[in-house]
């Protein structure tokens, strides 16, 4: 564990420079849009911020099968740290929509096809982690929050077509333009690298969120068998009296 | 024993039980009636707002409604530990989860036969053109609302807090069938009469897939 | 026996019960081959930071009765809900001697639990549960089998009442027929004898005693020594271990192991 530690200290030092270098791009190499300008640059945030959730909400997904197939305790912690930065990441969408909305086109919230994606999955997912939070018992939380993640992740396609169908019915403006939606080459550059720097932020973000999870479970392992081995001995001092 | 076979001994004890109490048909019944008049004080809509406001009304008067009904599907397995007892029985898992989504199917079917009447009435909209193809839909979403609210009610009565978690659980998940239902019971109830195939497909993809998952994954649900 | 059992009951019903118990233990006779028992290998149970079951390891052949002694959160629930199949083992395993070869499924046919709870549904009435439990076991004969199990317990004339308005008393009955509707091979019993007065503990030690003496092993969890007297073998538990165990010892009156010191 020590030994490793250098190692992923120098991985968040890295990360660091790559999201510095990454802010720096989006505000100073990447040219200035024409019809909307600076305000523009948060989509930087926003579009990859939405990739990320969607890829980590993905993750989590994985985590519940993992959980329910080999039944091992480290599934569900990947599950519930995946979830938790999904979550975190889902929240900068549904914040940087409205701040990029209101100056381009007055209105700070609009049922535009991803954010209102977003919004059912932050819905969703905050759901999961209040079923977690109120059940109380670790195996039977994680076999429970497992099926309710799979059916949570299910419902991700459902709610896209069906929201894409009803926005063709009833359009709104639409705020967050996709990578594919016209975009300046340097524009595109800087794009992916801020994404490959979000990327590895989440990444970090994941896995200290799984150790702490582990490092939970390990403490409650050990309680209970100091517990048990105290009772035992305290059986055998009895006997051999 | 074949599932079908165990499906339908849950599924008539269930009726049976409801026949007896009549407790989930009078709450959903009230509740029903009490949001459609809550929404007119509310909207006091005029008759072009009514036409318009309907679908999406009735959709959510049935949703709250039925969320509030399936708060009891496993709450009552717990008073005796029945819930015990069915686990023990030479049964396939699914079969009592089976039997109980199509029981709540069932009841929510019967309040919408019903009140879909009382519904034209209040709000002066004629169904009698699109009757069969409205039932369809609204009986497609129903047994929607019926298999994931039969399933989170078995994992919320695990829960603390089970009456505030399980709208919580249930009503995101929804979404898809709040979408296609009311898009599809607005075209019907507009004035080409139109059902757009894709409503339909959504409607019914969103069944096939979450009883296939409830399926796999009944072992599961219903472990203690 | 007889005696203590007319006492409570009145003639009428004892020969009836007896005749009932008797004409239980002839059909199950035939099927003794299939008797079943438990045995539970260095199990643990663990909910959260509580340990139920810690390392318990006991044999059950078929056909014994064991009395299970213990104080409250000493893990007898959990142990007899884990020979029921209801409960997996955090660790170890439990497996059904006697049942080798046979699908889970028919494992899970022969198993009857009498737990704190009734396993009945209040609104449907004594009859009807019974017929609902017969149905999801598959069996045939219901009607018959049905009736002859409500007399067996006493509860002949209640059959068509609701659960709901049931004594105490008769509740118990209820649930025990529940358990006996599918003739079940290895019964477990957690402390049946609350709440029942006199008279239905007098019942409840004949009806037991009747089961065993027609081949079911009989696992019975109580507070007291009630069924001391007729069960063959005692096990204590004690903060989930086995504190005791009487196994192989002449059937004289168990005594409870001394608490040895102080956590």
């Amino acid at each position: 564990m020590k030994r490793n530690a250098g190692a992923w200290g120098l991985a968040w030092l890295a990360t660091a420079i790559v999201l510095a270098l990454a802010g720096y791009a989006i505000f100073f190499v990447a040219p200035r849009e024409l019809t909307m300008g600076e305000i523009q640059r948060i989509f930087y945030f926003h579009a990859a911020s939405g990739m990320l959730a969607d890829f980590a909400f993905f993750v989590s997904f994985m985590g519940c099968v993992g959980y329910l197939a080999s039944r091992q305790s480290r599934w569900d912690w990947l599950a519930v740290a995946a979830a938790e930065v999904a979550l975190a990441f889902n929240t900068v969408v549904l914040i940087t929509g409205p701040i990029w909305a209101k100056p381009v086109w007055g209105i700070w919230w609009t049922w535009d096809a991803r954010l209102t994606l977003q919004f059912i999955l932050e819905l969703l997912y905050v759901a999961y982690l209040l079923l977690r939070v109120l059940v109380t018992e670790p195996d039977r939380r994680a076999m429970i929050s497992g099926v309710f993640g799979i059916f949570a992740f299910l419902d991700v396609p459902l709610s896209y077509f069906s929201i894409r169908w009803w926005r063709t019915e009833h359009p709104q403006p639409v705020i967050g333009g996709g990578p594919g939606s016209g975009l300046d080459p340097r524009m595109w550059h800087v794009f992916l690298f801020a994404s490959i720097g979000l990327l590895a932020l989440m990444a970090l973000m994941i896995r200290d969120r799984y150790r702490l999870e582990q490092a939970r479970w390990e403490l409650a392992e050990t309680a209970a068998e100091f517990e048990a081995t105290a009772e035992e001995e305290v059986e055998t001092k009895g006997a051999s009296r | 024993m074949s599932l079908a076979r165990s499906a339908g001994v849950v599924l008539s004890k269930e009726l049976r039980i409801e026949l007896r109490t009549r407790d989930l048909t009078h709450t959903v019944l009230f509740f029903v009636l009490m949001v459609a008049g809550l929404f007119s004080f509310a909207f006091a809509p005029t008759a072009a707002e009514s036409r318009r406001i309907l679908p999406g009304l009735v959709w959510l008067a049935f949703f709250f409604a039925g969320t509030l009904m399936l708060q009891l599907c496993f709450v009552r397995e717990q008073v005796n530990d029945t819930l015990a007892a069915l686990r023990m029985a030479p049964i396939d898992p699914f079969a009592i989860l089976l039997g109980k989504i199509l029981a709540n199917f069932v009841f929510l079917a019967v309040t919408e036969i019903v009140f879909m009447p009382v519904f034209s009435v209040f709000y002066n909209v004629d169904i009698g053109a699109v009757v069969g193809r409205l039932f369809t839909v609204l009986f497609l979403g129903t047994f929607g609302l019926a298999v994931v609210g039969t399933v989170f009610s078995a994992m919320a009565s695990q829960a603390r807090m089970r009456e505030l978690l399980l709208p919580l659980l249930l009503l995101p998940i929804l979404a898809p069938v709040l979408i296609a239902g009311v898009e599809a019971t607005a075209g019907l109830l507009g004035p080409e009469h139109l059902l757009e195939r894709q409503w339909l497909s959504m409607l019914g993809g969103f069944d096939v897939i979450f009883l296939t998952a409830t399926w796999l994954l009944s072992g599961f649900l219903v472990e203690e | 026996m007889g005696e203590r059992v007319r006492t409570g009951l009145g003639s009428g019903a004892v020969l009836q019960s007896e005749a009932r118990v008797a004409g239980f233990s002839s059909s199950v006779e035939i099927a003794s081959q299939s008797s079943l028992g438990v045995a539970f290998e260095r199990v643990e149970k663990r909910y959260g930071g509580l340990l139920a079951l810690c390392r318990v390891s006991l044999r059950i052949e078929a056909g014994e009765f064991v009395s299970l002694f213990g104080p409250n959160g000493s893990g007898k629930t959990t142990l007899l809900r884990m020979a029921a199949l209801l409960v997996r083992p955090s660790a170890g395993s439990v497996a059904h001697p006697g049942g080798e070869g046979l699908a889970v499924e028919d494992v899970r046919r022969q198993i009857g639990l009498v737990g704190h709870k009734t396993l009945v549904y209040d609104e449907l009435t004594a009859e009807e549960n019974l017929a609902f439990f017969a149905r999801l076991y598959g069996l045939d004969h219901a009607e018959e089998r049905i009736a002859q199990v409500l007399d067996s317990v006493g509860l002949g004339k209640r059959a068509g009442d609701t659960a709901g308005t049931f004594s105490r008393g008769m509740r118990q009955r209820l649930a025990i027929a529940r358990a006996l509707i599918t003739e079940p091979r290895l019964l477990l019993f957690d402390e049946p004898a609350t709440g029942l007065d006199r008279q239905g503990r007098d019942w409840l030690e004949a009806t037991l005693d009747g089961l065993h003496r027609a081949g079911a092993t009989l696992v019975v969890s109580t507070h007291d020594e009630t069924f001391s007297a007729i069960s063959g073998r005692s096990v204590w538990l004690r903060a989930g271990r086995v504190a005791s165990d009487t196994a192989g010892q002449a059937a004289a009156a168990p005594v409870e192991p001394e608490v040895r010191g102080s956590r």
